[in-house]
């Protein structure tokens, strides 16, 4: 499984109530809530996104509420990928379960800059701007998580 | 290599004697939580994933506290989702308008989590419970989809950070001020993955809804639980509460903590968090002239009676100030009935207040508080991100139901003056 496309970037503590605000969360239909991604902090988000895009992030992504329904608006908006340096715990669990691919490189986060083009090897966790011609490492996942990335979700492995 | 009292209760839990830090564990669990908001999703994946069954119908809790009493159509079929599987699988913990709280104050106050209990709910301050000396921590839908069908769930097993407290409270500064402080001091990463341990001779001195404040705002600091040990206070607490059996755990004393930080209790005082990150700490000597709009004094992590008890002390006999509009929010119906009884609600309703049925509402911006652009707040709440209350022009300032009573009064961030 691999990924392609252009960066959509973001700094520290992107926390899931500017991914998704609550006056969102009376839905659960996942369009609805991609039409709302991002919209607290940058409004122009779901017109710029395109299938395949990826997002990049500094520290702490995705912090603060549990709620689901911020990796579900940001796979349902097209985004194949979020990369940062870390993600808050809820965030994580959450985008494995769900099948929304994550990946911790801080170095990848650092040089990589809004509209470059990316594509990401999963297998190898080697992540390629191809517009600055850099590789960066991902941290590869543990076996357990990548058994459930790869049945598609955590509900699946439990089969 | 000892372990700390967060590992002790995932290993029992998992069957182990021993357990490390990163190992991976799957563990029973004595409670899954979610509500009107989480719990549509969860119900969707249970459904999809065509489980014919929960694995326990005690111990399984769906609370309708976010969005409602139902402020719009689409929040009245989400609990109407809920109700209609709460009624399929008969579950003993449905709580809808009209016996509901905010499920962080009603789960305790109901006896239904323990010491050494090991405890999801699809809400991140679930973290709550760890001031009962239980594993308790923030989940998703889908986790806890799987939760209710499995009674399982999977974990890391986490490091820890020591938080050895000394001394005791000043008055007007209360367990907000201190987890303020905390998170000011360590930021709201400074335990990512990580356990926050409270303990040292401090502990004592904070009552059980100072605890469940501060563990409440652990995921403030990115950390898996906050946890308490179980001295007296809890025991007392949970007397005639709880009807099951519970387990006390201790660290052991060889434990590893990846830092220790000693808390003087004594020297802290009133503590705001300004926009838009619970870690922009000023104490309130700090904070310059501020003017608001409005006050909420509730919430998960302040709406217990004696968060009313301080407010109600506060407000009794003064009135608000005329450009703000304060909500005071009881956190659960008995919360409610003494909050009556005891004479806080006509102090609040004489000093220009209006005080709600209990609901998260405001906290999330969700309703029953919502701000303009430009419009400031005052909140006992828990987060002050770009637009968590309304509008994303808006601010909420994080402080104790003391800072947050006086500054109702003042109509800009004050702190409580003398007394009580």
């Amino acid at each position: 499984m691999d990924a392609k496309g252009r960066v959509h970037k973001y700094g520290n503590n992107v926390d899931t109530d500017v991914i998704i605000p609550a006056r969102h969360l009376n839905t659960q239909d996942h369009k609805e809530l991609a039409s709302h991604c991002m919209e607290d902090i940058d409004k122009n988000f779901v017109n710029k996104v395109k299938e395949g895009d990826i997002m990049v992030a500094g520290d702490n992504f995705g912090c603060g509420s549990s709620r689901e329904h911020a990796p579900i608006a940001i796979k349902a908006s097209g985004i194949s990928c979020v990369i940062a340096t870390t993600f808050a715990r809820i965030f994580y669990r959450n985008s494995i379960n769900i099948g929304l691919p994550i990946l911790e490189c801080a170095e990848a986060s650092e040089k990589i800059q809004e509209g470059d083009e990316v594509s990401i090897d999963f297998n190898t966790g080697v992540i390629t701007n191809l517009t600055k011609n850099e590789t960066y490492q991902a941290l590869p996942f543990p076996e357990f998580i990548k058994d459930i990335m790869a049945k598609g979700g955590l509900m699946n492995s439990l089969k | 290599m000892g372990m700390t009292m967060t590992q002790k209760i995932l290993a029992a839990h998992a069957g182990l004697d021993h357990v490390e830090v990163g190992q991976l564990i799957r563990a029973n669990l004595d409670m899954v939580l979610a509500n009107d908001i989480t719990g549509p999703v969860a119900i969707n994946e249970f459904e999809k994933a065509e489980f014919g069954q929960v694995f326990d119908k005690s111990k399984v809790s769906l609370v309708m506290d976010h969005f409602t009493p139902n402020k719009d159509i689409k929040s009245a079929e989400q609990c109407m989702q809920c109700r209609t599987f709460a009624r399929r699988f008969d579950l003993d913990n449905f709580y809808d308008v009209g016996n509901m709280g905010i499920e962080h104050a009603l789960l305790p106050e109901k006896g239904l989590v323990a010491a050494g209990d090991a405890i999801i709910g699809a809400d991140s301050h679930t973290c709550t419970y760890g001031a009962l000396g239980a594993f308790s921590t923030g989940v998703g839908s889908t986790d806890l989809a799987a939760g209710m069908a499995t009674g399982q769930a999977w974990f890391k097993i986490p490091s820890a950070l020591k938080f050895e407290l000394t001394g005791s409270l000043p008055e007007n500064v209360s367990g907000k001020d201190v987890i303020l402080h905390i998170i000011g001091m360590i930021g709201v990463d400074g335990a990512l993955y990580k356990s926050m341990e409270f303990t040292g001779e401090g502990v004592k001195s904070l009552s059980m809804d100072d605890r469940l404040c501060i563990t409440n705002m652990a995921i403030e600091a990115g950390a898996k639980n906050g946890i308490f040990p179980v001295d007296e206070i809890t025991e007392a607490y949970m007397e005639g509460r709880v009807e099951r059996k519970w387990t006390k755990y201790e660290a052991d004393t060889d434990a590893e903590y990846d830092e220790t930080y000693t808390i003087d209790l004594s020297a802290l005082r009133p503590t705001v968090s300004f926009p838009h990150l619970p870690e922009n700490t000023k104490t309130i000597d700090e904070v310059g002239d501020v003017a608001i709009q409005q006050v909420v004094i509730g919430s998960c992590t302040n709406g217990r009676l004696s968060d009313m008890k301080i407010a109600a002390e506060i407000l009794k006999g003064q009135h608000i100030h005329p450009d703000v509009r304060a909500i005071i929010i009881p956190a659960t119906q008995q919360i409610y009935k003494e909050c009556i009884k005891l004479g806080y609600l006509d102090a609040f309703i004489d000093a220009g207040c209006v005080v709600s049925t209990p609901t998260c509402g405001p906290c999330l911006g969700g309703h029953m508080g919502i701000l303009a652009a430009g419009e400031r707040c005052v909140a006992t709440t828990n987060r002050n991100f770009v637009g968590r209350m309304g509008h994303v022009d808006s601010e909420v300032y994080l402080a104790s139901p003391a800072v947050a009573a006086a500054s109702a009064i003042a109509g800009r961030i004050s702190g409580p003056k003398g007394g009580k």
